[in-house]
């Protein structure tokens, strides 16, 4: 029975910020049955539409799937913006400096740079966090900070694009080049490889977590540090590593971003989510949905990634600002959060219920 | 260089720093007391920008600031429910429940101000001490003060307030009985419960304070500037919580670090148009508040501590 409230209790979560949703359309003058088509239609409409969903949910998933692992290390990461960033700077500017290596080696070589720009990003306030006390959630929203001026600069000024340069001044690279290209999987739509790669991602964290003993550590130190620092394992070394992990999954999520992009291009308008898409924090709400498990968190991806081009064609059909999405995720962010202790009261209810039914 | 070095130029910089500290201390300062009673509210940014919309819509509307003032103060008291609620009662998790807070700020804010304004359409500055109705008149003598005049009395009327809130949250944290009540159950909530103080009750009423400063906050923000606009905060609030930890949860330091902030931004724009700073390093300049405030984080991280029971939901078993 508990099994089932654990499955019952996101559902409910998502259902009610649907009901506010629809409330929100219904009271900016549309029809909330008509919006909920456009979103469908926007999402799964054809099999290029639920190519494209599959692309909005990637960086979800690898975002998502780090931030499991921090959250069950207990740390929490809120620095997925920054950590997406510093990923996509680092193999944005490999690519850069050696455009013309063969294609079978420079997407490992960019994939690579992006983990270590992310990790090296996730690890920051892993150090500060386990050798000088820092509190993560706040030097995590510090370094976003840092990582967005950090982009700003160089995409207006050492990395920009030539032709911007005293032009029109777009913060934007070159077109990269095409041997860092991810290869389209399905001719005629969206789909490349980043997708199939960030579901291996997951089912990795999955494994490490789960299958290995430095998933066990990890996880010994996210439900007790005292307990496994008795046991002998250094709780420094695992917080680093959860964040320094999670990060580097962030990262990747930036290098597909840019690599995966129809221009090719590291672009953005000045903000973070100009680029990001607020993929940093929706990650989290994905992982949240998901449970915090990583293999949860795939489905829970596609979910969120059908919000959101569900929310574009609903501003296209019915000028409805898709800033719509973003609102709810918020909301189902604060129904997922607050529904352990409901949970908690409704497994005690069905047991009352159970022993007085008399039943199994 | 020696342009910025003038008494005039330096007094008007630091007259704007102290404009630019008004969004962050009023947020700091009710992040201060909600944080004193154990609880993180990590949606300051959030109630922000909702705030923010509610109080230019209402000045766009009516044309009136005191009106914006209000409606600003409803947001942030109407969140503080929401975020009480969560927290207090379903002992939600507290600092992913802040980022619901903000995301929903975030994305509700934008949502009404494009289905609602569209364009950011400029509204009716904020008068200054000597521009205000009946009582102007009072202040004008003052502004015309050389130097010091324009530093202490070229402001808007919620500037005052801002730093006159720093002394009261002061008091009624050191000395009065609901001040001691938050600090009881920020700092060890089981015996406070033992000695028959609601801990519930403590902490949602601390919450309501820190998200209405937080809505007032954000008021101030969008009639100081006049505009509203996608994300308009750009994280003010988010750097407001590190400045609790940087002013160890203590008002006056937490006004210190506030005009910290608004000098380091004051001057970061004034060397800007002075080309002090080149335009291609203003960027690598804004990020001078934030490696600041990591750094002032490492140094005080270990020889400050906060209160016991931040974070922490209470229950009683």
């Amino acid at each position: 029975m508990k099994r089932l409230t654990g499955a019952v209790v996101p559902l409910g979560a998502a259902f009610l910020a649907f009901l506010l949703g629809a409330i929100m359309i219904l009271s900016l003058g549309a029809s909330p049955a008509n919006g909920l088509s456009a979103m469908l239609d926007g999402a799964f409409g054809t099999g290029d539409r639920i190519a494209a969903t599959a692309v909005r949910a990637t960086p979800l998933l690898l975002v998502g799937a780090g931030i499991t692992i921090a959250f069950r290390a207990s740390v929490i990461n809120i620095g997925g913006e920054g950590q997406i960033i510093a990923g996509a700077l680092l193999s944005t500017t490999v690519a850069l400096v050696i455009p013309d290596t063969p294609r079978p080696l420079l997407i490992p070589i960019i994939i690579l740079a992006g983990l270590v720009g992310g990790g090296i990003w996730g690890a920051i306030p892993g150090v500060l966090k386990a050798y000088a006390s820092v509190n993560e959630i706040l030097s995590t929203v510090m370094l976003n900070i840092v990582a967005i001026q950090l982009m700003n600069y160089l995409l207006r000024g050492p990395l920009i694009d030539p032709i911007e340069e005293g032009t029109s001044r777009i913060p934007q690279t070159q077109r990269l080049s095409d041997n860092a290209a991810l290869p389209t999987l399905v001719d005629g739509t969206r789909l490349h490889l980043g997708v199939p790669i960030a579901i291996l991602a997951a089912i990795l964290v999955y494994l490490l977590l789960f299958r290995t003993p430095f998933g066990f550590r990890l996880r010994a130190v996210g439900h007790n540090p005292d307990a496994a620092r008795a046991a002998g394992i250094s709780v420094e070394k695992n917080i680093v590593s959860a964040l320094g992990l999670s990060g580097a999954l962030s990262g990747l999520a930036g290098v597909i971003l840019v690599f995966g992009s129809e221009s090719l291009r590291f672009v953005t308008d000045g903000s973070s989510a100009g680029f990001t898409g607020s993929a940093g924090f929706n990650g989290i709400v994905t992982a949240l949905f998901g449970g915090l498990h990583p293999l949860w968190t795939i489905p829970s991806s596609f979910l969120f990634g059908s919000l959101l081009t569900g929310a574009t064609e609903l501003q296209r059909e019915l000028q409805i600002p898709n800033a719509l999405a973003i609102a709810l995720n918020g909301l189902i962010v604060l129904f997922v959060v607050s529904s352990d202790r409901v949970r908690g009261w409704l497994d005690q209810r069905l047991d009352r219920s159970m022993k007085k039914g008399g039943g199994q | 260089m020696s342009e910025f070095f003038t008494v005039s130029v330096i007094f008007a910089t630091l007259s704007t720093s102290i404009r630019f500290a008004v969004p962050y201390l009023f947020a700091a300062l009710g992040e201060t007391v909600g944080q004193r009673s154990g609880v993180l509210n990590l949606g300051v940014d959030g109630i922000m920008l909702l705030g923010g919309f509610g109080a230019y819509y209402a000045v766009l509307q009516t044309d009136s600031h005191i009106l914006g003032l209000l409606v600003g103060i409803a947001i942030g008291l109407l969140m503080g429910f929401v975020y009480a609620f969560v927290t207090v009662f379903l002992h939600a998790k507290q600092g992913i429940s802040g980022i619901g807070i903000f995301l929903f700020g975030l994305g509700f804010s934008d949502l009404l101000f494009q289905e609602l304004v569209g364009t950011p359409l400029p509204i009716r500055p904020l008068p200054r001490l000597d521009q205000l109705p009946v009582v102007g008149g009072l202040f004008e003598p003052l502004v015309d003060v050389a130097v010091i005049g324009p530093l202490l009395f070229d402001h808007d009327l919620l500037t005052f307030m801002a730093f006159l809130l720093v002394p009261a949250i002061s008091w009624l944290l050191l000395k009065t009985t609901f001040g001691m009540n938050v600090r009881a159950v920020g700092e060890n909530p089981q015996a406070a419960d033992s000695l028959g103080v609601s801990v519930e009750r403590t902490r949602f009423i601390s919450i309501l304070i820190g998200s209405t400063l937080a809505g007032v906050a954000g008021a101030t923000l969008s009639l100081q500037l006049a505009i509203f606009q996608q994300n308009l905060t750009n994280g003010i609030g988010f750097i407001a919580v590190a400045l609790v930890y940087f002013g160890a949860w203590r008002p006056r330091y937490v006004m210190a670090g506030a005009l910290l902030y608004g000098i380091v931004t004051a001057t970061r724009i004034r060397w800007q148009s002075l080309g002090i700073i080149p335009q291609g390093a203003s960027d690598v300049a804004a990020m001078a508040p934030a490696i600041v405030t990591i750094l002032a984080l490492v140094l005080l991280a270990s020889r400050v501590r906060g209160p016991a029971a931040l974070t922490k939901p209470f229950s009683r078993h």
